[in-house]
């Protein structure tokens, strides 16, 4: 066995497993952990094909941003992790009958259509119609492509990421109604402020009757600007 | 590099409407206090210079760009224009529903606009990948338009609920899509896929591909909303703000039937054997879930939504039955639903106001009283509906018949018309509410000047296309003639 099938077999089992811990993992920052190195070991796997800059950007982007992003919502929301398991020994029977049949017909199929066969090279796939100059690095050869042969999905897929943005946005942003709404102090009324507005003096007799109900506390208000 | 001018022509419409996004959003973000009249009248504005962009642009032959991933054809054409009417028609019927609630917030149009730049996207792919690109731009700004209202809880949870099975359905398409894409040695192109299973004859691969398809029908299923990936729309219909709703039964329908042509008749024609016995199993159970289930409702929304399903059915026995007449007899079909279901919910729109949905079936009581003429253009959608001749509803069914009998499925054909008779029924009860029992409140009804005039044209437009069906029957057979060539 050649060094690199040895290496490719290692990624993939540890990425199987870590696939599986995902959503077997009882706390979930350990999934969360999981997935960080399900992430890693795919990007190991991606070197082997030589492509190196996915891989890297792999590590980056998801490892780097959006895993650590997933964390801190774990950590931060309280979710009842118990709660939302509550049918799952019920389901578990049919959920693994049906999976358990799928896995076998696409097991059939797949390994009829492309069992034994040599895959065709990665690269060959991505030939690019227009050749102007050579690329021998990774980066080159992607950019070349997406900014030539594959512009206009590359264009469209910004405008998703607008969608994103503009419906995140919308679902969300509240402004505050009322004056001082966005925590700022106009200066101006800084500079008018009276010291009766600061404050208001509530004149209270000193003692209570004892039958009266205790009143709730008013005593001195300090005013918005200070 | 081969990237010239001519390249972008035909992709004029396209680049607009992108452009017109960016300016929109930008405008509206500086000139905030007249932000919501401006971003409604920009993005009308917008559609029609689109509509007028798409016409002249349309050629007889089939146009090709940014290499090959676009095509720019006559169908195309024809949804394109349907789906910016559609808008137009979704954004002015909904615009005073909308002011009444609070809603009308600059974003409402953009996200508007950006789905119909995504259902632009995906009529015109040539590609699989911009398919799926297109087919998220629509999706997501629906979800999002979906969940608008979003201190109502029930608007909220139809926005989850419309979001987790979409991608559910998305996962399930691009399934299929890599399937294709193994299968045939690694084609995204619409017509290399087409070659490359001509050329497929080992026996194991045509088995990947009948794999891949059946990801592929299930995916497009839902996005149509049929039985029996359905479970969606009615609760969608229902919990979403009522223009939203006008929105999501009307232009995304005609963008998932560009979805389902694309994929299965224009990249694989040569397993339709295989596809349309899917279809068939599909469209029959949408027909009797879809009739069935309306007879039930008490909610008007619901009750649309479920004849939603079962229309689409219908639509899908027309292009299931193949050759040039089952194909443009769906496509016509679906145009004509487009009409129809405007012109329903935009009278559920007209009949509520601020602080009131109507939203029960006996809202509609008595509407005789309270307005013959609005009473009579409910008349025309629901006839129309249910496929009472000389509405433009029964020549879609007419002609849907036509071709499925003319397909051979005799039994099929005899379902569908059992189907609507029992349809009628719901669609006719809504008729004797409006003109036989007495009114429930009788608040006058307060449409606004554009409201009235459109909803006036959409009802005679329902009316005169079924006196005169034949312009737009010919003009959907002769663009499907011309765009995938089949006989018969």
């Amino acid at each position: 066995m050649e060094f690199s099938t040895f290496v490719f077999y290692f990624f993939a089992a540890v990425l199987i497993f870590a696939g599986l811990r995902v959503i077997t993992a009882r706390n979930p920052v350990h999934a969360v952990l999981f997935l960080v190195l399900a992430f890693f070991s795919a990007s190991g796997i991606w070197i082997l094909l030589s492509a190196e800059f996915l891989a890297i950007t792999l590590v980056m982007v998801y490892v780097g941003a959006v895993m650590v992003l997933f964390l801190f919502v774990v950590m931060m929301l309280d979710i009842d992790f118990a709660r939302l398991r509550e049918g799952f020994w019920k389901y578990l029977p049919i959920g693994v009958a049906v999976g358990v049949l799928l896995t076998i017909e696409m097991g059939l199929v797949l390994v009829g259509a492309f069992g034994g066969k040599e895959m065709p090279a990665a690269a060959a796939t991505i030939t690019s119609q227009s050749k102007p100059f050579e690329c021998t690095s990774n980066i080159c050869e992607l950019g070349r492509v997406l900014y030539t042969d594959y512009a206009y999905p590359f264009e469209l897929a910004a405008l998703v990421l607008l969608v994103a943005m503009v419906a995140a946005v919308s679902l969300t942003l509240r402004r505050r109604s009322g004056a001082y709404a966005d925590k700022r102090i106009p200066p101006e009324a800084q500079v008018v402020v009276r010291h009766e507005d600061r404050m208001i003096l509530v004149k209270m007799a000193s003692e209570k009757e004892m039958s009266e109900e205790p009143a709730a506390p008013t005593g001195t208000r300090s005013g918005g600007t200070q | 590099m081969n990237f010239d001018v001519s390249n972008l022509y035909s992709a004029t419409a396209e680049i607009f409407v992108a452009i017109m996004v960016l300016a929109i959003m930008l405008a509206t973000a500086f000139a905030r206090s007249i932000a919501r009249g401006l971003a409604y009248s920009f993005v009308q504005i917008t559609l029609i210079v689109a509509a007028f962009i798409t016409y002249f642009t349309l050629d007889a032959g089939n146009d090709f760009a940014f290499h090959n991933m676009f095509v720019h054809d006559q169908p195309g054409g024809i949804l394109k224009m349907m789906v910016y009417l559609s808008m137009m028609v979704a954004l002015i019927y909904g615009r005073g529903y909308l002011a009444d609630r609070k809603l009308d917030r600059p974003e409402y149009y953009l996200l508007s606009l950006l789905s119909t730049l995504g259902m632009m996207v995906m009529i015109t792919a040539n590609h699989l990948l911009v398919l799926y690109i297109g087919l998220e731009m629509m999706s997501l700004s629906l979800y999002a338009l979906v969940a608008f209202d979003r201190d109502a809880v029930r608007s909220t949870e139809a926005g989850m609920k419309y979001f987790v099975l979409g991608a559910l359905a998305s996962g399930l398409l691009l399934y299929g899509m890599s399937m294709i894409y193994g299968a045939t040695g690694g084609s995204l192109e619409l017509p290399a896929v087409k070659e490359a299973v001509l050329g497929a004859k080992n026996g194991n691969m045509t088995m990947v591909l009948l794999f891949g398809i059946v990801f592929l029908v299930a995916g497009i299923s839902f996005k149509l909303g049929v039985a029996p990936f359905h479970m969606w729309v009615p609760d969608v219909y229902q919990g979403s703000p009522t223009a939203v709703t006008l929105i999501l039964s009307s232009a995304p329908k005609l963008a998932a039937f560009a979805l389902a042509m694309r994929l299965l008749v224009g990249a694989l024609p040569d397993l339709a054997g295989q596809w349309q016995s899917m279809l068939l199993f599909v469209a029959a159970a949408s027909i009797v879930l879809g009739n069935f289930a309306a007879l039930a409702q008490h909610n008007i929304k619901r009750m649309l939504a479920y004849s939603g399903i079962s229309h689409m059915g219908f639509m899908l026995l027309g292009l299931l039955s193949g050759g040039g007449t089952g194909y443009s007899s769906a496509m016509f079909y679906v145009i004509a639903y487009a009409l129809m279901t405007l012109a329903a919910f935009g009278m559920v729109v007209l009949l509520s106001r601020e602080g009131f949905e109507a939203e029960n079936i006996g809202d509609f009581k008595g509407l005789n009283r309270r307005s013959p003429w609005f009473a009579l253009l409910m008349l025309f959608v629901m006839f129309s509906m249910a496929g009472i001749p000389f509405f433009v509803g029964f020549f879609a069914k007419f002609s849907v018949l036509q071709a499925v009998i003319h397909a051979g499925h005799l039994w099929i054909a005899v379902l569908a018309v059992i189907m609507s008779l029992i349809g009628a029924f719901y669609y006719l009860r809504v008729v004797k509410f409006m003109y036989f029992d007495e009114p429930v409140n009788n608040t006058p009804l307060k449409a606004s000047g554009e409201l009235l005039v459109m909803l006036s044209l959409n009802g005679m437009a329902i009316a005169l296309l079924g006196l005169m069906p034949g312009a737009l029957l010919k003009w959907c057979a002769e663009a499907m003639k011309v765009a995938f060539t089949v006989s018969g």
